[in-house]
């Protein structure tokens, strides 16, 4: 106890030191939020930041040493957390290295794998995205089609991704590959890590219902990737996939818990709807207020709950499909209240007469519209819950 | 505090649950029912429940309890919730026994506490009254000073176990209007006090309710529980925790209901396949086990609130928010049980309708999800 105390202080004077002040604030725009990768291009607060927790393994903060990581035992990592939090300083980096594949490598990546990767993500240097839709394989993942045909020891992959967030800033991507046509669907896949610059890789992004466009197709033709790169067994990529979606949905909800949005719901009702007595003035609108915010803190103390229940020994157990349910709705149910209690304010897509706020609000709305899409839909989630927790036959 | 339960509370919620399955099935509680019984309960496992230590886990041990957690009673509660025990614990333990811990004097708890964990008295809040709905702030019934003591006048409606009680604790205007949150005192009266009379009411549950009317009922000073006109905060602290306390209860009885209906889903074969079978019946049951979930965290939550002894603003949102969220939770998991299970389901003779009434009952005591928002929103200052 008196080591975590001392751990306390020191971090927190560490941070003061070494925190630029400009990353004490709250991002202005996505542009700030650090991803890293070769192709990074950040104002240099965020890139300092960014190389000073780096350097200490802050980035990843639970990782081992011997792959750059902080080596910080989970109470430790909790405190680094609240420092952090205490001092409203921003995470120095973010990304699908760090919450998606970064894990799984640690779980199940060969050594080689580890030692080549893991170094590269916690430093920043990489950014990653995820190979995993197809046009015709969405809900159903595991009938994809990309092809993978040995050739000596590497594969030469041919097909189609869609749907690959970031794929035009990534500097790699972790994708699966069909390597056995004969095999039943979930038997013939691998889990693969490929260079994005091979010979071969094209990209071409997709604008979304926002503006925003963050996705893209990416297009295979003749790419070749060593079979080193395989992660788990050959035609074993449907257990690594299934591992990773665990990672990616506890990434997802956990993107939605956090409450400065809080006040900003009744703040904007106050400012949109009005007074009475102290009360927003429309009944309704504060009925749905209160309901969001009491549904909210219901989650929140069900993240705790499963949190204390890993410390405390259990399992995991099939939460993530809760979080990955109850968190993206939630979301999406807040930007839709955001836009109503706007009302004609919220209509804005650009230009005169509506505020960058505004602005901004409405395009969230707009983008959260794939919250319940995205990681798996929110039915499909609700499919892994009747089976895998209620036990309800097919 | 962790929201995980120990080891030794883990070992209280499976003996409890063994206990409730053993002593007191649904056919007990259909009988008790049916037969008309006079108390509507039984005494002989109210005595077995205050063997058990139940009925004084939060009572400290200076007062004849265990001095335990409300953490170790949200697991009994949720038991007995489970088995929808129409036992007198609501009304004695969570509302009078907090009314006394909170407001009374040393004489007044040791009077009654003891007894109480004892299993040897009984014992109501009597607050609400026709027309004040979730508001215990209404009151009309009225106390005026006589002589060195009280004379109390009014009637109070759906006294949890009025008709067995064997004190009352009445709330009773003192100073000013009928809708004022001041000038409210809570009042000791022994049931067989001249002037009060009980009459059993029945309702949709068949758990135990009554008129109680006071009728120039002459109290001494002695029976002010709490300070004179204080007595409205101090209600509202005593309803928080009853409010937490009924939210465990009703944990335990949507989790069984939601349990019986999932093993239906699994067994009941129409079109030749099991109904589970269905998607649109997987999805709905997906979403009440969400429900469930949710609830179980805002419930831990709130428990351990009491056990860490926060203050009365954080218990009071927290007390709103486990009201609000197991009342909307139990009617959803009783309505869609009741739809789940098709024809059988709307029949008396099958057990799923029991659920399905407590839910409603359960939802509109101590303020229902409606009313809990409104609340949460004006604590919070919006
Ligand atoms: C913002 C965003 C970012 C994304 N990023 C990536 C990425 O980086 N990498 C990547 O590989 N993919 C990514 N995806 C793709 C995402 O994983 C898929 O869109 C998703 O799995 C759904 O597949 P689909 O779009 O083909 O829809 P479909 O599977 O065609 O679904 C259409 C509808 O049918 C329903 N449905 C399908 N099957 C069932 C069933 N069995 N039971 C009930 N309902 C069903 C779905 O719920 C949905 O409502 C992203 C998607 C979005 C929106």
């Amino acid at each position: 106890m008196a080591d975590l105390e001392r751990f306390r202080a020191d971090t927190r004077q560490w941070l003061e030191q070494h925190a630029p002040p400009e990353m004490r604030t709250t991002p202005k725009s996505q542009d700030e939020i650090c991803w890293g990768g070769r192709k990074a291009d950040y104002p240099a607060p965020v890139m300092r930041w960014l190389a000073v927790m780096a350097e200490r393994g802050w980035t990843a903060p639970t990782w081992p040493r011997e792959y750059g990581g902080g080596g910080l035992s989970k109470a430790e990592a909790k405190v680094l957390a609240e420092e952090m939090a205490k001092l409203n300083l921003r995470p120095p980096l973010t990304g699908f290295g760090l919450s998606m594949i970064g894990p799984l490598l640690l779980q199940e990546g060969s050594e080689e794998l580890r030692r080549e990767h893991l170094p590269a993500i916690v430093q920043g240097k990489i950014r990653w995205c995820q190979g995993y839709s197809e046009p015709g394989s969405g809900s159903d993942l595991a009938s994809l089609q990309t092809k993978a045909v040995r050739d000596g020891d590497v594969y030469v992959l041919n097909g189609q991704k869609i749907w690959t967030s970031y794929a035009d800033k990534a500097d790699w991507m972790f994708i699966l590959v069909r390597t056995d046509f004969q095999a039943p669907k979930h038997n013939g896949i691998t889990f693969l890590l490929m260079d994005m610059t091979s010979p071969g890789v094209s990209v071409k992004p997709i604008k979304l219902i926002s503006g925003y466009s963050p996705f893209c197709e990416t297009f295979l033709s003749d790419v070749r990737v060593p079979v080193a790169n395989v992660v788990g067994q050959v035609n074993g990529g449907w257990t690594m996939a299934k591992a990773l979606l665990g990672h990616e949905r506890t990434m997802i909800a956990d993107a939605f818990k956090e409450r400065d949005d809080r006040r900003k719901l009744i703040d904007l009702a106050r400012k949109h709807l009005g007074e009475a007595q102290g009360r927003i003035a429309d009944p309704i609108a504060r009925d749905r207020i209160t309901q969001l915010e009491m549904d909210q803190a219901c989650l929140d103390l069900t993240l705790a709950r499963s949190r204390d229940g890993m410390k405390a020994g259990h399992k995991p157990g099939p939460e993530t499909s809760i979080f990955k349910y109850y968190g993206t709705e939630l979301n999406m149910r807040r930007r839709e209240l955001m836009v109503s209690i706007c009302g004609p304010q919220g209509l804005g897509w650009e230009g005169p007469g509506f505020d960058p706020e505004e602005l901004k609000m409405t395009r969230d709305w707009l983008r959260s519209r794939g919250n319940s899409i995205e990681g798996g839909t929110s039915e499909i989630q609700l499919n892994i819950i009747a089976k895998r927790v209620l036990g309800l036959p097919d | 505090m962790d929201l995980v339960l120990t080891e030794e509370q883990e070992m209280l919620a499976r003996s409890a649950r063994e206990f409730v399955g053993g002593r007191s099935s649904l056919r007990r509680v259909r009988e008790l029912r049916d037969s008309g019984d006079a108390d509507g309960f039984s005494r002989q496992l109210w005595r077995e429940m205050a063997a058990l230590g139940w009925l004084g886990i939060t009572i400290p041990e200076a007062y004849g309890g265990a001095g335990l957690g409300w953490m170790e009673q949200m697991v009994v509660l949720e038991a007995m919730g489970r088995g929808l025990m129409p036992e007198p614990f609501t009304s004695t333990v969570l509302l009078a026994a907090n009314a006394l811990l909170l407001g009374g004097s040393d004489a007044q708890k040791q009077a009654h506490l003891a007894p109480i964990a004892a299993g040897e008295r009984i014992a109501a809040v009597a607050y609400q009254e026709a027309g004040s709905r979730y508001d215990a702030h209404k009151v009309a019934t009225a106390a005026t000073r006589s002589g060195g003591g009280w004379t109390i006048s009014g009637e109070k409606i759906q006294v949890l176990d009025g008709h067995v009680a064997d004190v009352i604790v009445a709330s009773a205007r003192t100073a000013g209007g009928r809708d004022d949150a001041a000038g409210i005192t809570l009042f000791i009266v022994a049931a067989d006090t001249p002037g009060v009379t009980i009459e059993r009411q029945s309702r949709i549950d068949a758990r135990n309710a009554a008129l109680v009317r006071f009728d120039g009922v002459a109290v001494g000073a002695d029976a002010v529980l709490g300070a004179v006109d204080a007595g409205g905060a101090l209600l509202e602290r005593v309803l928080d925790r009853a409010r937490i306390g009924l939210a465990a209860e009703m944990l335990g009885s949507m989790q069984a209901a939601f349990e019986m209906t999932n093993e239906y889903l699994k067994t009941r074969v129409q079109f030749g396949v099991p109904i589970g079978s269905f998607q649109a019946l997987k999805h709905r049951a997906a979403k009440m086990y969400i429900e469930l979930e949710l609830a179980r965290s805002a419930v831990m939550g709130a428990h351990r609130a009491l056990d860490e002894g926060r203050d009365d603003a954080t218990v009071a949102k927290l007390a709103s928010l486990v009201k609000a969220r197991c009342s909307d939770a139990f009617v959803l998991v009783g309505n869609e049980c009741v739809q789940m299970h098709g024809g059988i389901g709307v029949t008396d003779e099958h057990d799923i309708g029991f659920f399905f009434k407590r839910a409603r009952v359960a939802e509109m005591t101590f303020g229902d999800a409606a009313f809990h928002r409104d609340r949460t929103a004006r604590l919070e200052g919006y």
